[in-house]
């Protein structure tokens, strides 16, 4: 390495050149590993990363199809989606969100918490996020906001479909209502998910509610990285709910609602041919769109703590002994058992005694020889203890079933009770003890063991009146699993298969219950002229009449405290001759059937009589019409629900795009400009 | 060969439009083909529009150009006599900065002068090649062989370095540590003594992990696993990856690449400006650019290799390193082959004093390529053969 000058300089130079090569082919070896790498993310990783960046690209967001209006049977609208207006605000578009909420303050009412609420939830979410301040606005408010609106900056009106009743607590208990989807009710359906998306909670709400809910649409936008929506790509419209027509009587729901004033009762009326429910009332009930909208704690807990149970749902949940409108039945038992004649009597001395046991007759002093149409239009209950003692209680039993006692009978309700109809074989499987006579004679008189439904009893009392098999409906659709409604098939009605002259001698008796000179509901006989209804008086005894009682005289129904007062029943059906709608009433702890219960049935009946609405379209008079605060919205608008939450806000429908702000706002270390 | 050139050129006294003539205007054409590109990604960035980034870095550029030729024309002699001093003030420079972001200013790491901001630590890139090619220019290769020969540069290099790391600034100072080890190598250093250096440094590494700041520290710990926090510091690298594997071979189109315009590309103006261009163009265009920049490296090489002087040859190296060192750490960071730590891609990404760097670097290899044939004694003057 040692030469002279110009040979150190010439070997630098050398040296240079061959370094120079090796440091090139270093420099392309990494410019090829550069070239690699993106050949690698750019071929070979390229379909998992354009993958990767559809994702952060497009969202999909369901639109949430408007709910399937409920119509009775003429169509009187009975759940509706109203129109909801909204006031939002959002924060980027308003320099001080303070003056603009006090500005809107001045023209609509915000309390203080709705501020408050408000604010926080501008602090919380992105700048382009609307936040609501209020809903339901009226037309006036929004009229107001829409002048003013050069003064609002920010602030933008939103129309959606919120569920509304019309009816209020009319039709409660039947419809049900909506309200938000609970973790429970989460099907995979990812409607359900949805922020402010409603659901059927009870009622024909919650039985129907796959065929009223429809089938959401999507629509897919393109957002950015901080979520704002650009445009929207595509967009599928769903599948509106279904309109679901039920067999109700708007009219007669109504009437029967307003008859029944503060009663804790139920009333169910139907057609005895087609089983359709005409009314069906559980009273006192609650108003749905408390529920739809939220119920406050004081409102949840002056609900659950009234002693007259609104929550429940009488008609079907409401299990009570059928009393004496159970003798229709003891008595198509024995006389079918052939263990009477109807023209045989029977001696009442006001008690009977078996064994060692005393059973008493309701009149104290008794009523004499009596046959079965004077005991069934007198109840007697000492005729009935003594043919229940000779036909036995599986005949009984039998019978019941024959008449829909003793099982659920599945009108699509939720919550729907079986009743109770005993046989040796029940106490025994269920109590694990032998039957005793002196339960059948208890049962002869529809107390003891029994439990009906008003359903129930309703359903026995339209098949003593036409004969058939009929089976209460709500509706005259069912619904399919998948959720599409199919016209329900016309039921083969079986008859009932008891000889003629066996049923006509117990109409016979129920007619005179009503139109006898002793009839227990002679005080309710329909005014109407020619029109005649058959009924039978029920009274059950919600506690034991000891002896000691007996002795001092048993008390007046007045004298007692509410709740261990007497159920009051009464079951009819009209006309007399040739029947058509039947109805059975319970009040609950209401004293006696023929004083509580019968006037109830009679105006009921009266009206319905009157209406025929089996027979009989009403005229565009006679229809209810809405109240006008219930204006029906178009079915087209967006449903609430599709504007809720964070990241569910289109902000466009003609795809408009919104200009990208001129920086993004990502940050970075500091370096340089 | 030196024989048969005029006694004129060797001496280097040539008229100024001489000079011009000389200027390797092919390479001024590349230069601005890729500054052209970025001014387009620029555009592209700004989703479509010349606002806020293409028109002022067209200024920039335009600024740029000028500085470079100025540049060209000094006489490579007079940069040589000039190297010290220039290393002397950007070192003053960057200890100024450094003294008045730790009297509480911030971490303020430029000079503001309105029209650019000086950044210190980007300047002595090019005071440091200066500096090292004067140092080894007079050394023969005895001179290298000697350990303590050696002493003095790695003076020169380390000190800045250590300040840039300071600031904090991971990429700056190692991108002054490796240009610098290049210059040596190219002066003659034994490979050998790169891996004596080498093993201190690792067996240093440890050390120098306690040193790191808490984001720094991030940044490798993200590197090695980025997909472990996909929403914190492993974000900008795996959004960096889809956007470009998206881009797929030939591309989504000019604007229309979606993960830059939808800002799930952080930074696509500055750092990320590759990522945004293999996204709308795709491998094709990412190609494309990488041989640009090839060729440009090439042009450097080529201006290194006919260089008369050692002097000449370690500037146009020096440069042409630090030009490959900005374009390698740039493109492996986007796509993940080593930590983010913020080279911008040179003539692309939006910035001013990276460009100025750039131009002036571009400047002096002109003035060596312009002056190649001029004969340099020991310390810089005419010497007769």
């Amino acid at each position: 390495m040692l030469r002279s000058s110009n040979g150190r300089q010439g070997d630098r130079a050398k040296l240079f050149s061959r370094r120079a090569i090796g440091l090139g082919a270093g420099k392309a070896t990494l410019v090829a590993a550069l070239a690699g790498r993106m050949y690698y993310l750019q071929v070979v990783e390229s379909d998992r990363y354009k993958t990767l960046a559809e994702e952060n690209r497009i969202n999909i967001r369901l639109l949430p199809p408007p709910r399937g209006r409920l119509v009775d049977r003429f169509g009187v609208p009975l759940a509706i989606n109203k129109q909801n207006f909204r006031v939002l605000i959002v924060r980027e578009q308003t320099d001080n969100v303070d003056m603009t909420l006090d500005a809107l303050g001045r023209i609509i009412d915000l309390t203080d918490r709705d501020r408050q609420r408000v604010v926080r939830e501008l602090e919380r979410k992105r700048g382009f996020v609307p936040v609501t301040v209020r809903e339901n606005l009226s037309w006036d408010e929004m009229a107001r906001i829409q002048v003013n609106a050069p003064d609002l900056p920010g602030v933008i009106i939103d129309e959606g479909l919120a569920r509304a009743y019309p009816w209020g607590e009319d039709f409660a208990h039947v419809l049900g209502y909506v309200a938000a989807v609970s973790e429970d009710d989460l099907t995979g359906d990812p409607l359900l998910e949805l922020p402010g998306f409603r659901i059927g909670k009870a009622g024909i709400e919650k039985e129907f509610d796959l065929a009223l809910r429809g089938t959401g649409g999507t629509s897919q936008v393109e957002v950015n990285a901080v979520g704002r929506v650009i445009r929207e790509l595509r967009r599928e419209e769903g599948e509106p709910g279904a309109e679901l027509p039920v067999t109700l009587d708007a009219r007669l729901q109504r009437y029967t609602t307003e008859v029944l004033g503060d009663e804790s009762a139920s009333v169910v009326l139907m057609d005895v041919h087609t089983g359709e429910v005409l009314a069906m009332v559980s009273n006192p009930a609650y108003d749905p769109n408390a529920f739809n909208r939220g119920l406050s704690h004081a409102e949840w807990q002056a609900l659950v703590g009234n002693d007259h149970a609104p929550l429940t749902n009488k008609p079907v949940g409401g299990q009570y002994a059928p009393g004496s409108t159970y003798k229709m039945v003891v008595a198509l038992a024995a006389l079918e058992a052939g263990v009477i004649k109807p023209e045989n009597t029977v001696y009442c001395p006001g008690h009977m005694t078996l064994g060692n046991q005393r059973f008493h007759c309701w009149k104290r002093w008794g009523h004499g020889n009596v046959d079965l149409v004077e005991a069934l239009a007198q109840s007697c209950d000492v005729y009935f203890y003594e043919i229940a003692k000779r036909v036995g209680i599986d005949r009984i039993a039998e019978m019941s079933h024959r008449f829909g006692l003793g099982r659920p009978v599945d009108v699509g309700l939720p919550h729907e009770r079986s009743g109770l109809v005993p046989t040796v074989a029940w106490k025994r499987a269920t109590l694990d003890q032998p039957w005793h006579k002196g339960e059948t004679l208890v049962a002869g008189i529809g107390q003891g063991y029994v439990l009906t439904t008003p359903l129930q009893l309703a359903t026995m009392t339209a098949r003593l009146a036409s004969g058939l098999a009929v089976k209460p409906v709500l509706t005259r659709h069912v619904m399919t699993k998948d959720g599409t409604l199919a016209p329900r098939p016309s039921p083969e009605l079986e008859p009932l298969g008891i000889a003629r002259q066996s049923m006509d001698i117990v109409r016979k008796g129920m007619h005179e219950v009503v139109n006898g000179a002793r009839g227990t509901a002679r005080s309710s006989a329909l005014e109407t002229e020619g029109v005649e209804m058959a009924g039978k008086t029920g009274t059950s005894q919600v506690r034991r009449i000891t002896m000691s009682e007996r002795q001092t005289g048993v008390l007046k129904n007045e004298e007692l405290p509410w709740k261990y007062r007497d159920h009051a029943l009464f079951v009819a059906y009209a006309p007399a001759e040739n029947p058509r709608y039947a109805c059975a009433v319970v009040v609950e702890h209401g004293g006696g059937g023929s004083t509580a219960a019968a006037p109830i049935a009679k105006k009921v009946m009266e009206k319905c009589v009157l209406l025929d609405p089996s027979r009989r379209h009403p005229s565009p008079e006679e229809m209810l019409t809405l109240p006008p605060e219930n204006r029906p919205a178009p079915e087209t608008a967006a449903v609430d629900g599709a504007q809720d939450g964070e990241a569910a806000v289109i902000v466009d429908d003609d795809g408009r795009t919104i200009p990208l702000p001129a920086r993004p706002p990502a940050a970075r270390n500091p370096r340089e400009t | 060969m030196s024989e048969f050139l005029s006694p004129r050129l060797r001496r280097g006294d040539m008229t100024f439009g001489e000079k011009l003539w000389q200027v390797s205007w092919s390479l001024v054409f590349f230069i601005s083909l890729i500054a052209g590109v970025g001014f387009l990604m620029l555009y592209s960035a700004a989703n479509g529009a010349w606002d806020p980034w293409a028109s002022r870095q067209m200024v920039r550029y335009a600024v740029g150009l000028g500085v470079m030729l100025v540049i060209a024309m000094i006489d490579v002699r007079q940069l040589m006599r000039w190297a010290y001093p220039i290393y002397g003030v950007v070192f003053v420079l960057l200890v100024g900065v450094e003294v008045r972001g730790s009297i509480g200013m911030g971490a303020q790491r430029w000079i503001d002068l309105g029209f650019f901001q000086l950044q210190p630590s980007e300047l002595m890139k090019v005071a440091l090649v200066l500096a090292l090619a004067r140092y080894f220019h007079g050394a023969s290769l005895e001179d290298v062989g000697r350990p303590f020969y050696l002493v003095p540069p790695m003076l020169m290099v380390f000190a800045p370095a250590a300040l840039v790391l300071k600031q904090p600034d991971l990429g700056t100072a190692l991108m002054l540590i490796a240009g610098s080890g290049v210059i040596f190598f190219m002066a003659g250093v034994r490979l050998w003594k790169f891996g004596v250096v080498l093993g201190l440094a690792v067996a240093a590494v440890p050390i120098a992990w306690g040193f790191l700041r808490d984001y720094q520290k991030a940044r490798v710990l993200t590197f090695l696993n980025p997909e472990n926090d996909p929403l914190g510091t492993g974000y900008h690298i795996l959004q960096s990856k889809i956007a470009l594997g998206s881009g797929g071979v030939f591309g989504k189109g000019f604007l229309q690449g979606t993960q830059s315009h939808l800002n799930f590309l952080p930074e696509r103006q500055t750092d990320f400006i590759f990522t945004m261009m293999a996204e709308e163009f795709g491998m094709a265009g990412g190609l494309v650019l990488l041989a640009l920049y090839v060729v440009v490296l090439i042009y450097g090489f080529a201006i290194a290799i006919r260089s008369r002087h050692q002097f000449g040859r370690l500037v146009a190296i020096g440069i042409t390193t630090t030009f490959f060192l900005y374009i390698f750490i740039n493109i492996a960071m986007v796509m993940g082959l080593i930590p983010v730590v913020g080279v911008p891609l040179p003539l692309i990404s939006y910035g001013g004093t990276a460009m100025l760097t750039l131009m002036i670097g571009f400047g002096c290899l002109m003035s060596v390529h312009v002056h190649r044939d001029v004969q340099m004694g020991r310390r810089g003057g005419y010497e007769e053969p």
